[in-house]
């Protein structure tokens, strides 16, 4: 039968992640699974996104908003987590159980994993979400070790729970000395997985490319994952593309949003 | 009732298309819905060579609509022809071909290329672009080029139907309906996006690297409405109303002003499935509204 990739589906919940107020508002949300006999959110993998347009959302804001896929199971739902940076995050924050959301995915690759390979996951701020679950899957197999940067309080985030399960170090930021600081960090670290571990990263664009550069500088590379702005999600309006050194300018939502950082000119 | 519509040799299921560049080349729609049920499928516009198109940022959110600058960023016609047209379902769902070019010869031998797919059903000739050779106004924005372009069109396009599709960024849209009809033009579509810009008073940057960008969505609806209503009562050629159509009453507002048949565009964005979710209400919308015939129901607006 014809599985449309896009449901509507009710919020189950909405958990604020730490205090809110100057530090940030932060959540998780959680949305019905439709996986249920659905392949496609059987076989999801970190990485992927969804594109996430509630009801109330009217016609302003006009368009979905992407969001990595932090877990989905039976169990939790379909879980991402957000900051509030704007209009559409705002609305989101303003969800109540049982409101009514259009959502489709999984969309675009995922995460490279390679059991055995010693793997370092690099996150900024909120771009931790997607290695929530790469940690549950992958940290009995792999050697694995996520380094977090972050300016908001610890408990914004989902660390606590990755920190159970792997090596996992956070780094905050609270002044410029601590950003020189943790780019020195990254360059200690890095060199260590180039060339033959796995270096995922997703964060900021500036953080990314500074995970780019120093992955080439000890000859090797990284996994970025991109978050340009979006309209479809799906590859249709171009929208969103970044510059492939080989295929010109490739759409983030259907050929990414993980690149090799090598391949692409940030 | 029967949802059947024809126009210009083409019979579609219902009056629902999709609009070029914002339903990929279809194929990317597939996970959304079956492409058989729309009326229509026009794809992304293209021309001889793939084009690279715009530097990024190319999109920007505005009240209820979105601007764009693309710059027909595609993979050009061929490519689209050998890769992508055998797996959509022309052979049930008419696929419009949709095409870009700078210069009228150039327009002939894209027209003949497309004309001679079987897969394609009918071409729709985007004239929103810049005409190299006389400075860089747009082709649609002179009767005299728009004339120009149908005809080298409509000269190769051999029995292929030809749709023009009108930019309504023009001071009279009737005028340039009835030059591109006297052409030759065997139906037209319109609007295109409307010219505008958005900036940012706090970076003191424009939102799009392009600077100008085309305005869609539902915030253009009733620009759209009065360009259709007013080409419908200056032409005698079907015409396909496009512009910010989100929901099945949108689809008969256009009917009602005069179209044939319509394009769902920006609203592919709203929700991926929103298409097929309009073909799916719209016979229950004009039952309840007791519409039951497009031939009387067309162009019947009191006004
Ligand atoms: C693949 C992908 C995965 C993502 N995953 C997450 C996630 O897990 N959690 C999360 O919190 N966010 C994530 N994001 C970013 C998230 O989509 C944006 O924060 C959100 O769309 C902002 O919507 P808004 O309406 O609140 O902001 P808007 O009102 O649209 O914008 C507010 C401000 O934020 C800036 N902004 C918004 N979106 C972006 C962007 N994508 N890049 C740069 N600047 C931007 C705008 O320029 C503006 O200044 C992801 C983005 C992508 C593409
Ligand atoms: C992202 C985007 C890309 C577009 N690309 C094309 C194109 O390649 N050729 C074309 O004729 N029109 C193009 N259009 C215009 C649409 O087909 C349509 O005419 C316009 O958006 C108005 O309809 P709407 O409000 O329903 O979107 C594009 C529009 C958008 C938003
Ligand atoms: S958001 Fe439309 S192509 Fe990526």
């Amino acid at each position: 039968m014809f599985a449309n990739a896009c449901q509507d589906v009710t919020v189950r919940r909405l958990t604020r992640l730490g205090a809110g107020g100057a530090q940030g508002d932060f959540f998780e949300l959680a949305l019905d699974f439709p996986g249920a006999g659905d392949t496609a959110w059987a076989r999801w993998r970190p990485g992927q996104f969804v594109m996430i347009r509630p009801e109330s959302f009217g016609l302003d804001p006009l368009m979905g908003r992407p969001f990595s896929i932090a877990r989905a199971d039976e169990e939790h739902g379909v879980c991402v987590c957000f900051q509030v940076v704007g209009r559409g995050t705002a609305k989101l924050a303003a969800l109540e159980p049982g409101d009514r959301v259009a959502m489709w995915g999984p969309l675009g690759n995922a995460f490279a994993a390679r059991p055995g390979a010693p793997t370092l996951l690099l996150a900024g701020g909120i771009g931790i979400a997607p290695f929530l679950e790469y940690v549950k899957r992958h940290s009995s197999a792999a050697d694995l070790r996520l380094v977090f940067g972050h300016r908001p309080p610890l408990d914004c985030y989902p660390f606590a729970e990755m920190a159970a399960l792997a090596a996992c170090e956070a780094h905050r930021e609270t002044c410029p000395e601590d950003l020189h600081a943790f780019i020195a960090l990254l360059g200690e670290v890095i060199p260590q997985y180039c060339p033959d571990g796995l270096i995922l990263a997703c964060g900021p664009l500036p953080f990314l490319r500074t995970v780019g550069r120093l992955a080439g500088e000890a000859g090797g590379r990284a996994q970025l994952s991109l978050e340009n702005r979006m309209a479809c999600g799906i590859g249709a309006c171009l929208g969103c593309v970044t510059e492939h050194k080989e295929h010109g300018p490739l759409s983030v939502c259907a050929r990414g949003p993980v690149f090799w950082s090598d391949e692409i000119t940030l | 009732m029967d949802m059947t519509v024809s126009f210009a040799g083409l019979t579609l299921d219902n009056p629902i298309m999709t609009a070029s560049g914002t339903f990929g080349y279809g194929v990317e729609y597939m996970r959304f819905g079956d492409l058989e049920r729309l009326g229509a499928l026009v794809v992304k516009g293209l021309s001889l060579a793939p084009r690279r198109g715009n530097p990024m940022p190319r999109i920007a959110e505005t009240p209820a609509g979105m601007l764009n600058a693309i710059g027909l960023q595609n993979i050009g016609a061929r490519e689209f022809v050998e890769k992508r047209l055998p797996s959509l379902p022309w052979s049930r769902t008419p696929v419009i071909a949709n095409l870009y070019a700078c210069a009228a010869e150039e327009f002939g031998d894209l027209a003949a290329y497309l004309a001679e797919q079987p897969g394609v059903a009918a071409l729709e000739v985007n004239i929103s672009c810049p005409n190299v050779s006389e400075g860089g106004i747009l082709f649609g924005q002179d009767p005299r080029l728009a004339a120009r372009v149908t005809e080298a069109v409509k000269r190769r396009a051999g029995a292929k139907p030809v749709m023009v599709k009108l930019t309504p960024n023009v001071t009279d849209i009737a005028d340039m309906a009835r030059a591109v009809q006297d052409a030759g033009a065997d139906a037209l579509s319109l609007i295109n996006t409307l010219s505008g810009m958005a900036v940012d008073a706090r970076t003191r940057r424009p939102r799009l690297a392009n600077v100008i960008g085309g305005l869609s969505g539902p915030a253009i609806k009733p620009v759209a409405l009065r360009c259709v209503w007013q080409v419908c009562r200056a032409v005698s050629i079907p015409v396909i109303g496009i512009g910010g159509i989100a929901s099945a009453e949108d689809v008969l507002e256009f009917i009602l002003v005069g179209a044939t048949a319509v394009q769902v565009g920006t609203a592919n964005f709203i929700r991926p499935d929103l298409a097929f979710r309009l073909v799916d209400e719209l016979p229950a919308l004009c039952a309840a509204l007791g519409v039951d015939s497009w031939d009387t129901y067309r162009g019947s607006l009191k006004a």
